[in-house]
Order: structure tokens, then sequence, then C-alpha cells
């Protein structure tokens, strides 16, 4: 059975799993030492030149599933001894290269940038070459590489560069806290701070949730997860972990859907506030379009609200696909109705650090959104909420153009035609993940199946419209 | 009086909805909204008998089916 794409997301749950283990049974600080050795045993290496590296680096990430570097405000953190300091010399000719007659190389590069050398071997001119990839794409060997590092290409807003130590350094200023280079750092050197300390140290004190109730808020992109299990298990497993109950985030996700349909309709234009990463892109490169992002919170923080509104000492615990989130629960508007964000990831080590098998537990229920909620978790999802949700208000008049986009390129262009009058689209849905939420970095599978099983879960919601899903809400 | 629905999902699925808009529909006919304070909550701890409801301090297990009776018997008569 396997849980995890990589190996890298294997290993941060090693040590989550271990961090967790040790946290429940209150024996934490006296054992921390002895992870590393406990994760990497013996005298052989099996990732990096030798034992005591690999032991240096789970003693870093053992740091990060506490809680990470408490001077460093952002989410995102680069373990510096974990970076492999990839050569990152751009596009290069590989000795695969024939030294042909056709050379499409040079007839595609528009900078003049590829020459031959005496044997009709192509080279790259790196004074003129402006990494546009063209020469890559229609050389018919293969031969031209780029090397680019894997974080640099997977931040799309260029806020990973390389430090004078030939480390990943992350721009503070101008990170969103995605987490795409998270997930695609192939020696796992770019992590997500952990707070499952936090999360058991609450469950525990809660005193099995007699001193107070410890809500799951679970996002609705959770419908692509734990696909060895039945959802109804992992419902089962979060309340044998200690939760007083589970609640969908699609439920505010409703929520907003109906409020938010409401705001654009007075105000003619808005931007969706419903992903942390696609509102911190906005504010911090479209300042001026920041105004029209819409005042609705995002769906986990307006259902927080709801509960803690509801019942002032409860706890909110929210679990989901999301590096961001956590950086959104740093904000005064958030801060207060949510206490901890997990990731699916980490979920999963907090039930391996239990024993919990999710796979022989019977299953219990999960039903409080309706279909327009669940289908949030992914791209275009929001605006068929919108729409739906317009039509449920009567406003037949008012005709939503809708800008979809996922992943931050296509944010890029939908918020630059905005800012430029180039665009008559009145409502912009922007998600930084590609995809959806469904592609977050803290998913612990990223497959092709996941936009179809959202829609599915969603069918399967037993409130079919939006206002039916609220109305209970009293 | 402090009546309190479940509307966590095993009795949402049970029909909660029903249960909380049966209920406003009857405070309204019987204009006793400034007696009754309705609220919601998301379980209550005995999932197998929802839709929970309780009034005060007094649990019950209400479906939709019963819900007339629950509100003649525990809601109206004690107002009144």
């Amino acid at each position: 059975m396997r849980k995890f794409d990589t190996k890298v997301q294997h290993l941060k749950y090693k040590v989550l799993k271990e961090v967790a283990r040790l946290a429940w049974n209150d024996t934490l600080l006296e054992n921390l030492m002895d992870i590393p050795q406990m994760i990497i045993p013996g005298k052989t290496p099996t990732m990096r030149c030798c034992v005591y590296k690999e032991r240096a680096i789970v003693a870093e990430r053992v740091k990060l599933a506490m809680g990470g570097n408490k001077d460093n405000p952002n989410v995102i953190e680069v373990i510096e001894i974990a970076c492999d300091e990839c050569p990152m010399g751009g596009y290069e000719v590989t000795n695969a290269c024939r030294g042909c007659l056709a050379h499409r190389c040079e007839d595609a590069c528009k900078f003049g940038a590829i020459y031959f050398d005496q044997n009709h071997v192509a080279h790259i001119d790196k004074t003129k070459c402006r990494e546009c990839g063209a020469c890559s794409r229609v050389c018919p060997y293969s031969a031209i590489i780029s090397l680019r590092r894997p974080c640099e290409n997977a931040c799309k807003i260029k806020a990973i560069h390389m430090s004078e130590a030939k480390t990943a350094a992350i721009d503070n200023k101008k990170c969103i806290a995605c987490g795409a280079c998270v997930y695609q750092c192939p020696f796992g050197a770019i992590m997500d701070k952990s707070y499952i300390l936090d999360a058991i140290d609450i469950i525990k004190k809660s005193d099995n949730n007699r001193k107070y109730k410890v809500y799951a808020v679970v996002a609705p992109s959770i419908s692509s997860q734990f696909t060895y299990a039945k959802l109804g298990q992992v419902i089962t497993g979060l309340k044998e972990l200690g939760f007083y109950t589970v609640i969908e985030a699609a439920l505010g996700a409703d929520m907003v859907a109906y409020s938010e349909s409401r705001e654009l309709v007075e105000k003619g234009f808005l931007i969706s506030s419903c992903c942390p990463a696609f509102v911190s892109y906005v504010e911090k490169n479209f300042p001026g379009l920041a105004p029209s992002i819409s005042h609705n919170l995002s769906p986990m923080a307006t259902i927080a609200k709801y509960l803690k509104e509801r019942e002032k000492n409860c706890k909110v615990i929210f679990i989901g696909p999301c590096t961001a989130k956590k950086a959104e629960v740093q904000k005064e508007s958030v801060r207060p109705y949510v206490d901890v964000v997990l990731t699916f990831e980490e979920l999963q080590a907090l039930f391996d650090s239990k024993d919990i098998d999710i796979t022989t537990l019977p299953e219990d229920v999960l039903d409080n959104a309706s279909y327009y909620g669940r289908i949030f978790a992914r791209s275009g999802g929001l605006t068929d909420a919108i729409a739906e949700g317009l039509k449920e208000h009567g406003f037949t008049d008012f005709k939503l153009k809708s800008s979809v986009c996922d992943g931050i390129e296509q944010c890029k262009v939908a918020l630059m035609k905005k800012s430029k009058n180039m665009s008559d689209a009145n409502f912009i849905e922007g998600m930084a993940c590609v995809g959806g939420c469904i592609g977050g970095a803290g998913c612990l599978t990223h497959g092709e199946k996941d936009k179809a099983e959202v829609d599915k879960y969603g069918r399967e919601a037993f409130e079919k419209t939006i206002s039916d899903a609220i109305s209970v809400l009293i | 009086m402090k009546v309190t629905i479940c509307i966590g999902s095993s009795c949402h699925i049970k029909g909660s909805r029903q249960v909380v808009e049966g209920l406003q529909y009857l405070i309204r006919k019987h204009n006793i909204g400034d007696k009754v304070e309705l609220g919601g909550t998301f379980c209550m701890g005995k999932c197998q008998q929802g839709v929970c409801v309780t009034v005060d301090d007094k649990f019950c297990s209400v479906s939709p089916e019963t819900l007339d009776e629950f509100f003649n018997e525990n809601i109206l008569k004690q107002v009144e």
C-alpha cells in the first residue's frame, strides 16, 4: 500500500510520526536527540554520502516537525544542509548532440545564441540566451536540457534564488507559501513548518473533549486523499485521535458562495478570497486590485468563526492540502477562529503515531455541505458555486463572467489583463495550485483522477443547493 | 426556553434540516418566537438517537415524522 507519491514525503512522514508518537507519550524532550538515529539506523547510507549527514538532516526535519525556526515568520523554510546545491546553468547542450545537418536549434533560436564548433556540435552563447527553451523543444535528440533548479522552476513568483552559499533561499517578501517548491524539491530541502505538536497539545489538554471540544474541520479535497481507505473510516480515525467531531470546510464554502455572490452583485467586480496563496499574490503583486478582493473570509475561517461564536472555548483544527493555510491563520482576521492548521500528510503521520489503521475502522459519516460547497476543491468549482448562489438569490439579471485560473501563471495573466482594463471578467477565481486545492502541496497523492473524484464526492452530498445546506445554521 | 438541534453529519442525514425548518415554521405559526430560542450544535454524542434535540437540558430523539408530536409535548405545552 503506497500512501505517498514520493520518498521525500515518506521521509518527512517518518519524522512527523516519530515526533508525534513521543509527544503523545510526553517523552519527546528526553528522546528528541535519538530520533535521527531511530530513523537512520546502521552504517550504510541510503540517501546521502554518509549516515551522519543523513542524521544531521533528519535532526533539521525534527526541528521543522516541532514548528521550525520561530524567528522566521515564513511557514516555508529551507533546510540548508539538505539542499544539494543543484547546478543552475540554464539551458545546456549535452553530449547527446550529434552535430546534425538540420540545426533546428539554430533556426528556433530568435536571439542568435546557438553557435557550432568545428564538429558541428551546438553550443549556447550564454550572453545571448534568454532561457526561452525553443532550442530544447525542437532538438530531435533531446540533446538540450534545462539545468534550472526544480525549486526555482516550481516557484512561479520567483521568490527562490541562490544564496551566497549556493543553497536555495526564499525571499519572504515575495513568497506566498503555496508550497510548490516543497513538493518539487527532489531532496526535500524545502519544507513547511509543522504544528502537529500544537494539535496534540490541544487534544491532550481537552481531557477527552470534557474541558473543551476540539473540532476537526476538513477540506473537501479530502475526497481525493486517503484513497486506500473509505472516507467514513478517515472520519472514525479522526475521532479516535481525539477530535470531538468532524465538520466539512465545504459548509463554510457554501456560506462563502452564498454571501460572495451577493457581494459580487453589489460591487460589480470581485476577486475570490478563498485561496490564501492567491490572495497573498494579489496583495503583493497587484496592490491596485487588492481592494476588489472579496471581503468574505475563506471557507475554513468562515465555518471556524461560526463554531467559535457559538461555543467560545472550543478549539478548531483545520486539516487540508494547503501549506498557505498555515500562513493564513497568522492573520489577525483569522487567528481568533482557527487554532491549528494541519496537512493531509501530517494527518497520516498522526494516525500512524497512534497506530490507528483506518482501514480496520468502521465507517462514520461526514455530510454538512452541498454539492457546491464540496466542489470548491477543484478549479472552477468556486465559479460554479457563485453562479448557483446568484441563481438562488434570484439575481437573474446579473451576468457572471468569470475568469477561472489555476496555477500562479494563469492567475498572473488574468490579473495583468484586469489591471490594464483588457478583460471584461467581473469575477476572478484564483487558485495558486494547478487544478485547485486538489493539487495542494500538503496532499498525500497528486493523482490525475482527482478532479472527477471531487465531483463524485460533491454529488454524494445530502443537500443539493447552497441555501438548503446553510439553512441549518441557526 | 432554549431548543438546540444537532446539525452534525449523522443527524443531518437523518433530517435535521427538516427538523430545523419545521420548528421555525411551528414557532412562527404559534407565535411563540419570543419564548423559544433555537440553536444549532455539531454533535451531541448520541448519534444513534438522532435527530438529537435538547429542550433546555432535556434530551429528545426527534425525526421529521415525530416533529409535530415533539413540538406539542415538549415545547408548546411547556411555554403555555
